[in-house]
C-alpha cells in the first residue's frame, strides 16, 4: 500500500493540573497517552469513544492547536513538528477541520463568500476574480447555489451551514479533513444528506477524513477503518466491517451493546456495562477498562495490555486474547 | 388516562401580527403504564405539545383550541394554581439538560426533597428516608453521602438520574421525558434507558418520550407519534410503524438512519424542515416528498384511521384506501 497521508506514532498529550499553589504536587491529566494510527489517501478513519477519551485532543494535536508531550505526527512522510515557514503554511492548507456546531464555527458577521475566501486569501496569491470563481466552485461541490455567497450564516439552516463549513474546508487544496462530530448537531433528516455528501466528496476528490464521533452506526457507515479509544488509548482498531462483524475488546462490545436497535424486534443487548468513564486524573492501574469490564481477570488490574494483531485484521489490546510470543510492539493501526 | 384532542397551541409575536402555529391539531391517547414516543425534528412542535399539556408555555404561546384530558380533568381549563398541584405530583417532567434543571446552589437532598415536602408534607426523618429511597431507586451509590453533594460534584449521567429521582418524588402517574439522554454518552444513555424501563415496570407510570432518535423509540416505546410542522402525520403501535410505515416522511426518516454494519447509501430527505411561520400550502411535507401528487400542494390531508390502530395523514394513504 502507498505510504499513509498521516501517520501518528506514540502520540501523548499530558496536561498539568495544579493541585496546590506554586505547582507543588502537580498531577497530570493524560488526555492522550500513546496513540498510533495511520490514515491513507482517500480513506476515512473513524475515531470513536465517549467524552473524555481523548479524541478531540488527538484532533487538536493534528491541527497544531496543541503541542504533543511525546510522539510524532507525520504528514506525507514529514514530521509536522519540524515544519516551519512555507512548509508549515502548506501543511495548514492541506489539513482542514469541520466542527460539530455550525452555529458557532461560522462568524455571524461575515458573508459566506468571505468565510470561504478567508483561507484562500491567506494561503494563495489568487486574484479577486479567481477567488470568487473558487468560492462558487466549492459551493457547487457541497451542493449549494453560487448566489448564496452574498448571504450571512444566520440565513441558513443547520445542514446548510455545515455544508458551508465543509466548503470552507475544501477551499484550499485539502488532502485531510478532521471531522469532529460533524452531524451530531443536525436534524435527523439532514444528517443523511451531509453523510452522503461527505462520502461523495471523498470519492470525487479522494480526500482523507478523520471522522470523530460517538455514534457507532454513523461512524461505521462512513469509515473504512475504526479506532476505538478509551481514556487516552486505542483499545481496538480494525476494518469497519470486521469490527462490526466481531468486536473483540470488551469495551467495543459494550459500545455495540449500548447502540440503539434499528427495529423494536431487534434482540435486546445482553449486557450493558455498569459505571462511568473514570476521571482522567485517576486512571486505573493495569488495563484502564478493568473496573468496568464484565470479563476482567486478576491480571487486568496489574498489567496493561498492549495492542496485538487481532483475528480478521486490526489490533486489540486485551488480556482475553493471548499474546503471541515473542511479544513485538506493533506499529500503526 | 391522558387524552389529547385537537390540541392547538399558537405563538403570537409582534403584538399578534404574526402567528406561529407550533402545534396545530394534535390528538393522541395514552393508557396507564404505556410509553408513547413523540418523534420529530427540531421545530416540529413536540416540545410545545408537552409544554401545553403541563401548562408551562412561554408568554407568547397560548392554547387556542382542543383539550387535554388527564384522569378525567381538562388541564387546559385549569388555573396555574391548580396546575401547580398537579405538576410534580401527578405529572412530572425530565428535561434534556440536567445541569439546567438542577439548582447549583442547593444540595441534592434539598432538591429531591422538595416535591415530597410540598405535595406530601413530609418532614424530618421521614423526609430523609424518602429521599434516600428515591436516590436508591435511581441507582445512586451511597445515597446517604451523595445527598449532601451539590450538582457540580456529579457526572452528567448521575445528574440526569437525580432529575429522574425528583420526577419520581411526587409519585407521578405520567412522566414526560423531553430528550433526556441527548447529552449523555452512549453507554450512559443505555444505562439510563434501562433504568427508566425498570422504574416503569416497578411503578406502572406512563411515559411520554420526546426524541428525534428512532433507535430510542424502537427500544423504549409501545406507541409512536411522528410530528412534522406542528401536526402528527402518523401514529400507531411501534411495530406497525417500523414494519409498515405509511407516511412518506416516516419512511424517509427510517431510511435516513444508518444501520450498524451496513454501508448502503443513506436515504437523504431533500430540503430542510419548513419554517413554521411560513408553511407550504396543502400538506406541509409536500415540497420534500418524493411521492407527492398535485393534490398534495393544494389540499391538506386529514387523518386516515387504519386497521391495527394506526393513523396516517397523507393523500396517498387515503386515496389508496378509497381505491382498494
Amino acid at each position: 500500500m502507498a505510504s499513509p497521508v498521516l501517520e501518528v506514532r506514540g502520540l501523548k498529550k499530558h496536561f498539568p493540573v495544579r493541585q496546590r499553589l506554586l505547582g507543588r504536587g502537580a498531577t497530570w491529566v493524560k488526555a492522550v497517552d500513546g496513540v498510533d494510527f495511520a490514515i491513507h489517501g482517500g480513506e476515512t478513519l473513524g475515531l470513536i469513544g465517549e467524552s473524555g477519551c481523548g479524541k478531540t485532543t488527538t484532533s487538536k494535536l493534528i491541527l497544531l492547536q496543541e503541542v504533543p508531550t511525546a510522539g510524532s505526527i507525520a504528514f506525507e512522510g514529514r514530521d509536522i513538528a519540524d515544519l516551519a515557514g512555507a512548509e508549515l503554511m502548506s501543511y495548514r492548507r492541506a489539513v482542514q477541520v469541520v466542527f460539530q456546531d455550525p452555529f458557532s464555527s461560522l462568524s455571524p458577521r461575515m458573508r459566506v463568500r468571505d468565510i470561504i475566501a478567508e483561507p484562500l486569501e491567506i494561503h494563495t496569491q489568487l486574484a479577486r476574480a479567481a477567488i470568487g470563481e473558487r468560492v462558487a466552485q466549492v459551493l457547487a461541490l457541497v451542493g449549494l447555489e453560487a448566489d448564496v455567497a452574498a448571504l450571512f450564516p444566520h440565513e441558513f439552516s443547520g445542514g446548510q451551514r455545515q455544508r458551508i463549513a465543509i466548503a470552507r474546508a475544501l477551499a484550499t487544496d485539502t488532502r485531510l479533513i478532521v471531522l469532529d462530530e460533524p452531524v451530531s448537531a443536525l436534524d435527523v433528516s439532514v444528517r443523511a444528506q451531509i453523510i452522503n455528501q461527505l462520502e461523495h466528496l471523498q470519492r470525487t476528490l479522494s480526500v482523507s477524513y478523520l471522522f470523530i464521533g460517538h455514534d457507532l452506526a454513523t461512524v461505521a457507515h462512513i469509515s473504512h477503518r475504526i479506532a476505538v479509544m478509551y481514556l487516552g488509548k486505542i483499545v481496538e482498531s480494525a476494518d469497519s466491517d470486521s469490527l462490526c462483524a466481531r468486536p473483540m475488546h470488551p469495551y467495543t462490545q459494550a459500545l455495540f451493546a449500548a447502540a440503539l436497535p434499528s427495529h423494536p424486534d431487534d434482540p435486546p443487548a445482553e449486557r450493558t456495562i455498569a459505571g462511568e468513564v473514570p476521571s482522567a486524573l485517576r486512571v486505573p492501574p493495569g488495563c484502564r477498562f478493568h473496573p468496568r469490564c464484565p470479563s476482567a481477570m486478576e491480571v487486568c488490574s496489574r498489567v496493561e495490555p498492549i495492542l496485538q494483531p487481532r483475528e480478521g485484521g486490526g489490533e486489540v489490546a486485551c488480556h482475553l486474547y493471548p499474546q503471541p510470543a515473542p511479544i513485538e510492539r506493533s506499529r500503526g493501526a | 388516562m391522558l387524552e389529547v384532542t385537537d390540541l392547538r397551541t399558537h405563538f403570537f409575536t409582534f403584538g399578534g401580527a404574526r402567528v406561529v402555529k407550533a402545534v396545530d391539531g394534535v390528538s393522541f391517547r395514552l393508557r396507564e403504564g404505556e410509553t408513547l414516543g413523540l418523534v420529530g425534528e427540531s421545530g416540529s412542535g413536540k416540545t410545545t405539545t408537552c409544554m401545553s399539556i403541563v401548562g408551562l408555555l412561554p408568554r407568547a404561546g397560548r392554547v387556542v383550541g382542543g383539550s387535554v384530558l388527564f384522569e378525567g380533568e381538562d388541564l387546559t381549563r385549569k388555573s396555574q394554581r391548580e396546575l401547580r398541584r398537579i405538576r410534580g405530583r401527578r405529572i412530572a417532567m425530565i428535561l434534556q439538560d440536567p445541569m439546567a434543571s438542577l439548582n447549583p446552589l442547593f444540595t441534592i437532598f434539598r432538591q429531591v426533597a422538595e416535591p415530597a415536602f410540598f405535595h406530601q408534607h413530609l418532614r424530618g426523618r421521614t423526609l430523609r428516608e424518602r429521599v434516600r429511597h428515591l436516590l436508591e431507586s435511581v441507582r445512586i451509590p451511597s445515597p446517604e453521602w451523595r445527598m449532601r453533594d451539590y450538582p457540580h460534584q456529579m457526572s452528567g449521567g448521575m445528574r440526569q438520574r437525580i432529575v429522574g429521582a425528583i420526577a419520581l418524588a411526587g409519585g407521578p402517574r405520567l412522566v414526560i421525558a423531553d430528550e433526556p439522554t441527548t447529552n449523555l454518552d452512549v453507554t450512559i444513555q443505555a444505562q439510563y434507558l434501562d433504568l427508566l424501563k425498570d422504574i416503569q415496570r416497578e411503578t406502572g407510570v406512563a411515559l411520554i418520550f420526546v426524541t428525534h432518535n428512532l433507535g430510542i423509540v424502537a427500544k423504549m416505546c409501545d406507541r409512536v407519534a411522528v410530528m412534522y410542522a406542528g401536526k402528527i402525520i402518523e401514529q400507531g403501535p411501534v411495530r406497525a410503524l417500523f414494519d409498515d410505515p405509511k407516511h412518506p416522511y416516516t419512511r424517509a426518516l427510517l431510511g435516513s438512519v444508518p444501520k450498524l454494519g451496513s454501508k448502503e447509501p443513506l436515504y437523504a430527505i431533500a430540503g430542510q424542515p419548513p419554517n413554521l411561520a411560513d408553511l407550504p400550502s396543502g400538506c406541509a411535507f409536500h415540497p420534500r416528498c418524493p411521492e407527492a401528487v398535485p393534490r398534495c400542494a393544494t389540499e391538506e390531508p386529514g387523518d386516515v384511521h387504519l386497521a391495527g390502530g394506526s393513523v396516517a395523514r397523507c393523500w396517498l394513504v387515503s386515496d389508496g384506501l378509497t381505491r382498494s
